[in-house]
């Protein structure tokens, strides 16, 4: 070890803060300068974590249940009516949709549809919040599964929940609908005129740039919209409804506060995927190039 | 520098061994390493409302009382990495959390010589001012590298459980501080 006179080690003991402190500034820069950089140190994290979070949250669940269970023995009563007449409500909901199904496969075979292909998905357990204070995510615990890629489409049993930003080896972000920097464009169902969602890191997105001529109207349904083809049309988002302050929010069918199981769509989709850095695209053109030599 | 205690208390005393010395080093390590763990812990799948705010309040604290009480043990390079790895868990840009850890870091260590002659209350004080302005520091340098004009509710909000969970928080550190974490006693 280098012997340093006293008082040079304390100039460079009183050194140190300031030094670090302009090293702080130049990682708020390159993390700037570099998104890649960034995204890969948080995917290392995420991925040496996502195997211990996955364990955590199996016992984590279960008492999470188990306290809503006790929560729910003092509603049980006024629960069972709710839920009786609500089955009763759905039994002729479930009738009419029958029937819709029927017709509108007559319909299509009458008019030689071309269907959509069926989309391949898999389904992966989140296993943490990933968002941090300023924004809002997931982290899915996905193994080493080759299927899931950036761009991908995120639904839980009831409605979309967002899209894939990041995927490492073994787990993949989810950047929700309700993030500050989420925009989809979406389909108003009743009035079939286009809007964007726009998340405000609150609850409930709301919309924009709707037309003039058909203003979303509360509780109507709103869908995604094949438009810049980042999403196929038709699924479900959720409902709109006006605040107070006549701001007009869309309230997600997607249980966004506790997901648990989501499951990714590949539809093959390339509209937009986040801009990869040309360095990296290269290595990837030099890859394939080298592995058609080979064969 | 301040002596080692066994110059200032002389007696019997151990001798130097392989087993003290890994004691001794476990000792100093452990600062860091139960910020890192809090870090760790809060970034857990608890789905507690506010988890994220949670773990920017546990990382500062913890910082800002070693830095105060130890902090030889918890020198300016470890909160840097410190700071980092509360970036890389909190989705922040990267270099926030290690300049709001680095700056509450300083103004304990800078001010320990009047801060640890006060009691409680005027270190709790001192911490509420740092918390606050560290959380505002947060907020708006993440407003600035994202471009986006954020609702200033979330860092309120992180200021005030930074506060509100410092003195349990220094509770439980205090017990370490005069147990686990003395090096004197290895």
């Amino acid at each position: 070890m280098i012997r340093l006179s006293i008082p040079l080690r304390q100039a460079l003991a009183k050194l140190t803060l300031p030094v670090l402190i302009a090293a702080s500034f130049a990682l708020m820069l390159l993390g700037k300068a570099d998104a890649v950089l960034a995204e890969r140190g948080r995917v290392a994290v995420a991925d040496a974590l996502a195997p211990l979070y996955g364990v955590l949250a199996e016992p984590l669940g279960s008492v999470r249940a188990a306290l809503d269970g006790v929560g729910d023995m003092f509603v049980l009563h006024a629960e069972n009516a709710r839920l009786r007449e609500e089955n009763a409500r759905l039994r002729q909901w479930q009738s009419v949709a029958l029937a819709l199904d029927a017709e509108n496969a007559s319909l299509k075979a009458n008019l030689h549809w071309i269907p959509d292909p069926a989309a391949s998905y898999v389904t992966a357990r989140v296993v943490a919040d990933a968002g941090g204070v300023y924004a809002r995510a997931v982290l899915l615990s996905t193994g080493p599964n080759p299927h899931i890629t950036k761009g991908q489409v995120a639904l839980d049993a009831r409605g979309l929940a967002g899209r894939v930003t990041e995927v490492g080896t073994r787990s993949a972000r989810v950047l929700l609908i309700t993030d500050i920097n989420s925009r989809i464009p979406v389909t108003l169902e009743t009035s079939r005129g286009r809007a964007i969602l726009i998340g405000t890191n609150g609850p409930r997105p709301r919309l924009a740039y709707w037309p003039e001529e058909t203003p979303p109207q509360e509780g109507e349904r709103v869908v995604t919209s094949a438009e810049a083809g980042v999403f196929p049309a038709g699924l479900p988002i959720g409902s709109v409804h006006y605040t107070s302050r006549n701001t007009a929010e869309v309230v997600p069918a997607a249980r966004l506060d506790r997901l648990e199981v989501v499951r990714i769509f590949d539809y093959g989709l390339q509209g937009i995927v986040a801009p990869e850095s040309p360095v990296a695209r290269a290595q990837a053109t030099a890859a394939a190039a080298a592995a058609e030599r080979r064969r | 520098m301040d002596d080692p205690p066994s110059f200032r208390h002389p007696g019997i005393r151990p001798r130097p061994s392989v087993g003290r010395a890994l004691d001794m080093a476990a000792r100093w390590a452990f600062p860091g390493a139960i910020t890192a763990l809090l870090l760790l812990a809060t970034a857990a799948p608890f789905g507690v409302p506010g988890q994220a705010e949670l773990q920017a309040a546990v990382a500062l604290a913890s910082v800002f009382f070693w830095s105060l009480f130890r902090p030889a043990a918890m020198p300016p390079v470890l909160v840097f990495l410190l700071g980092l790895l509360a970036d890389l868990l909190g989705y922040a840009p990267p270099g926030v959390g290690v300049l709001s850890l680095l700056l509450a870091g300083g103004i304990a260590f800078r001010f320990r010589r009047v801060l640890v002659r006060q009691g409680f209350l005027t270190v709790w004080l001192v911490f509420a001012v740092v918390a606050t302005g560290a959380a505002l520091l947060d907020w708006a340098l993440t407003a600035l590298l994202t471009f986006r004009l954020l609702a200033p509710g979330p860092a309120l909000f992180q200021a005030a459980l930074s506060c509100g969970i410092y003195p349990a928080l220094a509770m439980l550190l205090t017990r370490a501080h005069q147990s686990l974490a003395a090096p004197e006693r290895a």
